[in-house]
């Protein structure tokens, strides 16, 4: 921490004020970007936890709490129950269609965007295992 | 018995039929004093029972209390009693509470019931106590204490103050990770009676404490915890045999505190994954537990399931009876001195269970 914190001034102390990359994104722009990205998560959260997604009122949020045991890192990968390599959203529709008796979200459903931000953001930091079973 | 692909059939390649054939009844041997009779009881929790509308129910649910209910049933000989864990309800409706009694109704033997917090915080207990009497209580069976605690209370402001309506106060404590939840606690009063009952009591006595969230403290952001689970330790402390078995994790843990032995039981439900696969938590799952495997979601009753439970060895055995996985049994090692897995907890047996990603 404290060698990192002193690379980190010599760093700083080398370059001075030219550290500046080009085209760099404005503090703007990087800001409403993660508010966009904080906004559909949030979203996701509120759909996760709210029970409306499926016809019995179930939440995916009883079986998963923060969205823990939905391993977000190892898709795309085999699903030997679907016989097909599948991605995040399958396993979703497949929870949703069966769990919670309802009917399945296309891809690009705005709904199933919040529902993958949210259930990815909560496995941040975690490392890529594509395929990992 | 069962026709269907489960999981254990596939694998083990010779049907599931194994599951009522080998209760393992025969094994309960009376290995202390010899004045006590031999005896065992059915453990059934969190069956989360839970309406949709009118008289039409998540059949997920009602089939995983079902199923509990009509295996007990089949056990030889017979148990003693039977314990319901806690969240018999999802959302604390009477609907909900009496669809889950009636199919609870069905059981052979006394019902003791314990409250959870999907019980709870509709009407604090109301209807829940016109249907299985006070909320904690007490009682003597061959020999040994049993006591029946109500752990999911928690803060006056919280309970009382914090929220517009019933429905939004249990709402808000039904989700097990809402940040807007508040810690379960035993409370003073509670404390108080307990430590009434035990004054009577000589320290030899075997205790069994029944509670619906641990008596400890594994993991805060989902309540599998107990906000004074130590002042509670602290009355239990001076007995020889202390034993507690809680529900709400509906995921197999078990520890040792000093003399106080832990076991959790399943849900007949739906399982939950241990808190060590939410990346961003923080948790102190006991490093006793050999954890459950993975949660196969496309076998419906796949990690759930009920116990049967002695105290032949004068402390806990549980017999896991898991519909798709493998049987495991956690039974008192004397020489060790806390609960261990008859099968997996020998390193040199070790069989470690999957990944939990
Ligand atoms: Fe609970």
């Amino acid at each position: 921490m404290l060698r990192s914190t002193l690379l980190l001034a010599f760093g700083l102390a080398a370059f001075g004020a030219t550290t500046a990359r080009a085209d760099e994104f404005t503090k703007t722009d990087v800001e409403r970007y993660q508010k966009e990205f904080e906004q559909v998560a949030a979203k996701g959260r509120e759909l996760w936890t709210s029970g409306a997604l499926g016809t019995n009122g179930v939440a995916c949020a009883q079986c998963h709490p923060n969205a823990a045991n939905t391993h977000p890192e190892t898709y795309p990968k085999f699903q030997k129950q679907l016989g097909k390599v599948t991605q995040l959203f399958e396993m979703v529709n497949w929870c949703i269609r069966n769990p919670l008796q309802g009917a399945n979200l296309p891809p690009d459903d705005p709904r199933m965007t919040a529902l993958v931000s949210y259930i990815t953001f909560e496995r941040r930091g975690v490392k890529l295992a594509p395929g990992q079973h | 018995m069962s026709e269907f692909i489960t999981r254990r059939s596939v694998l083990a390649g010779a049907g599931a039929s194994a599951a009522l054939t080998t209760l393992p009844i025969s094994m309960v041997t009376l290995a202390f004093g010899g004045t006590r009779e031999d005896f065992t009881f059915t453990y059934i929790s969190d069956a989360h029972i839970q309406q949709i509308k009118g008289a039409s129910f998540v059949r997920n649910w009602d089939q995983g209390l079902k199923r509990a209910v009509a295996e007990a049933n089949l056990v030889k000989p017979e148990s003693d009693f039977v314990i319901f864990g806690g969240d018999l309800a999802q959302l604390g409706k009477r609907e909900e509470l009496d669809h889950g009694a009636e199919i609870l109704s069905k059981l052979k033997g006394k019902l003791h019931a314990v409250m959870g917090e999907h019980d709870y915080y509709l009407d604090l207990g109301d209807y829940w106590s016109k249907l299985y009497g006070p909320h904690y209580y007490s009682f003597d069976h061959k020999g040994v204490h049993f006591i029946v605690l109500n752990s999911i209370l928690t803060s006056e402001q919280w309970t009382f103050h914090r929220w517009p309506t019933a429905e939004q106060r249990m709402l808000e404590m039904a989700g097990l990770d809402n940040p807007n939840g508040s810690p379960f606690m035993v409370g003073d009063k509670q404390r108080k009676w307990l430590a009434n009952d035990l004054a009577k009591l000589d320290k030899k006595t075997p205790l069994v404490v029944f509670s619906h969230s641990p008596l400890q403290k594994i993991y805060k952001g989902w309540n599998f915890w107990t906000d004074d689970a130590e002042e509670v330790q602290a009355l239990l402390a001076p007995f020889d045999s202390v034993n507690v078995i809680y529900g709400h994790v509906h995921q197999i843990q078990y520890n040792q505190i000093g003399n106080i032995s832990f076991n959790s039981v399943m849900a007949t439900a739906w399982p939950w994954p241990y808190p060590q696969s939410y990346a961003q938590a923080e948790s102190h799952l006991p490093v006793l537990t050999i954890p459950m495997n993975r949660a196969d979601p496309f076998f419906e009753r796949d990690a759930t399931g009920w116990q049967l439970i002695d105290i032949g060895s004068g402390r806990v055995t549980a017999r896991y009876q898991l519909w798709d996985n493998d049987q495991r049994t956690v039974a008192f090692d004397h020489k060790a001195g806390h609960p261990v897995d008859i099968a997996y907890q020998e390193p040199t047996q070790h069989r470690l269970p999957q990944t939990h990603y």
